[in-house]
């Protein structure tokens, strides 16, 4: 994985230094509230309901045990003992102290790691593949790419104060684990027919009030044009994107009112002009950056077999474990998501541990998945009974990657102050009853996902089953939604209708898996019996 | 402790700040010997890059900070070849600087007068960058390939 060098550290450590002087000037009455909030955001720091909230940028989602330990070492000593992991593969610390905040920087900084641009109208942590580097149907490892366009985002002077944040993700797999066309711009690594890669851009693309498909705008840019491609994409967004409208400020809204056609255009002009400024790093820095990201020693020669003599054992490698491109590995999924737990969250111990077994089983290395999981992605199959071993004495061998138990939710209305309605308690009693009815196990692949408010940050849009919390008259009132998907058959969900109560949304969920199971042919998931047959019979048992 | 001294015009240039009044965008392409000019969020800075042999000075105005389209402004001015001054004026703050002084601006007139010493560690704290932009500084990608720093 990459390694910061001497300007990449001395880079960090500015920004700590910087923030330290903002904060004094914040503490000290000099910086009033309203100036230093843009500021904050920028480095990660985020006033929730009862205190800061602090997000650390884990880039492309990848990180070695270090860091791993590092993030526990935070959650200590500086918040009550746990971390969330977030849907931009991120971690976020609930219970902050301003002052404190600092020195946390600090830290981070010790370990290559920082929190710049995690928050607020800026290019935020670049996301990708969570199994980049190690899944079997990739073309290439995208993660140079998103390591080039992390140094060109960090403190990129032009693009710090745009109408709105501005998220991309890089993948280099026709199999899309990243929702790439649902952000501000998604990049997919391609060929074409030459043989050559490049780079087809996705612009427009995002979830929140007004959820939006990215349309391809370039289907190939040269490798040695990505920033340059990048930076007429933001400037025309920069000067042109609506401002006088927080809602309708994302560059979905640009795109969508210029039309694709017109934005593209526009693009195409901007990148004309910007060629001739010599923005662009040269193709020796891309081929620098892409020798941290060489494969691990793999081993050859070794079996692919395993003893599945323990049904605990066996169901969690075939739900949990994903091809690999070095045979004799798998990439293994530690679930975030137990029975009645909160998802995403890990404890100390449990961090430590997993950088453990990083270090222990995956060459060091781990990823954090946009599902609020975590990845060992070279893990040797014959090494996969001791894992499970390990993961099941500490609570983190939950069988259940892509089940209908393996909820993303917000932090909704118990941390977040923009939440409409809670979303863990949902979160929790869906996968407490399809524990308890056992009908959990038959349902096979099936994302639900959970926002507890309209800005969606639960991705309900791109849930096969979403829900949204919302605010009627006082009360929580849950909204039902079908059919979304953010892999690479991206679709929208629909509303079913009326809203439910808390407890009555559990059971709506209940409903519509039951349709799913007296109607699926052999081989459907939940998603695809429902394009099929369409929103009718689920509405019927819903509210008939 | 010493008091602070303020500071209500920073200027980075050598040459005389001219005290012409800056006229809008829209009436400048009537008025072409105006002088100086004042760019607002909305204005397209491209309108001027016929007239700016004859431009001593532009103002680009920030009503609010968090409005960020007077950076894409300078920069544009900057590619064109201006080397007449970039005077940002209005909610500005020490905090804004480096971003404004790596888009090109090299004159900075905030609404309320800035700590000189704050305005000195915003100069000289970023002694690298990472993109290449309009204020020349060779950026990380090109020391880590060879090019000297100038």
């Amino acid at each position: 994985m990459y390694k910061y060098d001497s300007w990449d550290q001395q880079m960090v450590d500015t920004r700590v230094e910087e923030f330290r002087d903002q904060t004094r000037r914040r503490l000290s009455g000099e910086l009033p509230e309203e100036k230093f909030r843009p500021l904050r955001l920028m480095n990660g720091l985020y006033l929730q309901l009862h205190a800061y909230m602090l997000r650390v940028a884990v880039p492309y989602g990848t990180l070695n045990g270090a860091q791993m330990h590092a993030l526990a070492d935070i959650a200590t000593k500086y918040d009550r003992g746990y971390g969330h992991f977030t849907t931009r593969q991120n971690i976020q610390y609930n219970w902050i102290k301003l002052e404190d905040a600092p020195d946390l920087l600090a830290d981070l900084a010790k370990v290559e790691m920082h929190a710049i641009q995690t928050s607020g109208n800026c290019i935020r942590n670049i996301s990708s593949d969570h199994f980049a580097g190690a899944a079997r149907d990739e073309l290439i490892d995208p993660r140079p790419y998103a390591e080039l366009m992390r140094q060109w985002s960090s403190f990129h002077p032009e693009f710090s104060y745009l109408p709105r944040k501005f998220k991309i993700a890089v993948i280099a797999s026709d199999t899309d684990r990243a929702a790439m066309r649902l952000h501000d711009i998604g990049i997919q690594i391609v060929k074409n027919a030459e043989g050559e890669i490049g780079a087809a851009f996705y612009v427009g693309g995002g979830m929140g009030r007004t959820p939006m498909i990215a349309p391809c705008i370039n289907e190939f840019v040269p490798l040695d044009r990505l920033i340059t491609y990048a930076e007429a994409c933001l400037r025309v967004y920069n000067r042109y994107g609506r401002r006088d409208n927080k809602y309708k400020a994302r560059i979905k809204i640009l795109v969508h009112e210029l039309g694709k056609d017109e934005y593209t255009r526009q693009v195409e002009d901007e990148y004309a002009h910007m060629l001739e400024q010599g923005v662009e790093p040269p193709f020796a820095e891309l081929e620098r950056i892409k020798t941290y990201f060489a494969d691990p020693a793999f081993e050859t020669g070794l079996s692919t077999e395993v003893d599945r003599s323990d049904p605990d054992f066996a169901l969690w490698v075939d739900r949990n474990t994903h091809p690999h491109k070095a045979d004799g590995y798998v990439s293994a999924v530690i679930s975030l998501k137990p029975v009645g737990g909160i998802p995403g969250d890990a404890s100390d111990e449990q961090i430590h541990l997993m950088a453990d077994l990083a270090t222990e089983y995956s060459f060091d290395e781990l990823r954090v998945m946009h599902t609020q999981n975590i990845v060992l992605p070279h893990v040797k199959i014959a090494d996969l009974p001791a894992l499970f071993a390990k993961l099941d004495a500490a609570g983190l061998s939950t069988p259940n990657l892509d089940q209908i138990d393996d909820i993303i939710a917000c932090p909704g209305l118990d941390y977040c102050s923009l939440a409409n309605a809670r979303s863990i308690p949902v979160a929790q009693k869906i996968s407490e009853r399809f524990a308890a009815n056992g009908k959990g196990a038959e349902l096979g692949q099936l994302k639900l996902k959970i926002s507890g408010c309209i800005n969606a940050c639960g991705h309900h849009h791109a849930g096969h089953i979403g829900i949204l919390g919302v605010d009627r008259k006082g009360t929580e009132n849950y909204q039902l939604l079908l059919g979304g998907s953010e892999a690479e058959d991206t679709s929208l969900a629909k509303i079913t209708g009326p809203g439910f109560d808390e407890d009555g949304i559990v059971g709506a969920v209940e409903t519509v898996t039951d349709v799913y199971l007296a109607q699926r042919t052999d081989g459907e998931r939940f998603l695809d019996t429902y394009r099929r047959i369409g929103m009718a019979p689920f509405k019927e048992a819903l509210y008939d | 402790m010493t008091d602070a001294s303020f500071t209500e015009l920073v200027r980075l240039r050598d040459d005389e700040a001219s005290d012409a009044p800056a006229v809008t965008v829209d009436s400048f392409a009537d008025q072409s010997n105006a002088g100086a000019v004042r760019i607002e969020p909305g204005d397209d800075a491209r309108l001027l890059l016929p007239h700016l042999d004859h431009v001593t000075r532009v103002e680009v105005n920030f009503p609010s900070f968090t409005d960020g389209r007077g950076y894409s402004a300078a920069q544009i001015l900057r590619e064109a070849g201006y080397t007449g001054e970039v005077r940002a004026v209005g909610d500005v703050a020490v905090d804004q600087l480096g971003y404004m002084r790596r888009c090109g601006f090299d004159a900075f007139q905030p609404e309320v007068p800035m700590n000189e010493a704050d305005v000195e560690a915003a100069f000289t704290r970023w002694e690298n960058v990472y993109q290449k932009t309009s204020d020349g500084r060779v950026p990380i990608w090109a020391l880590r390939h060879g090019e000297a720093d100038g």
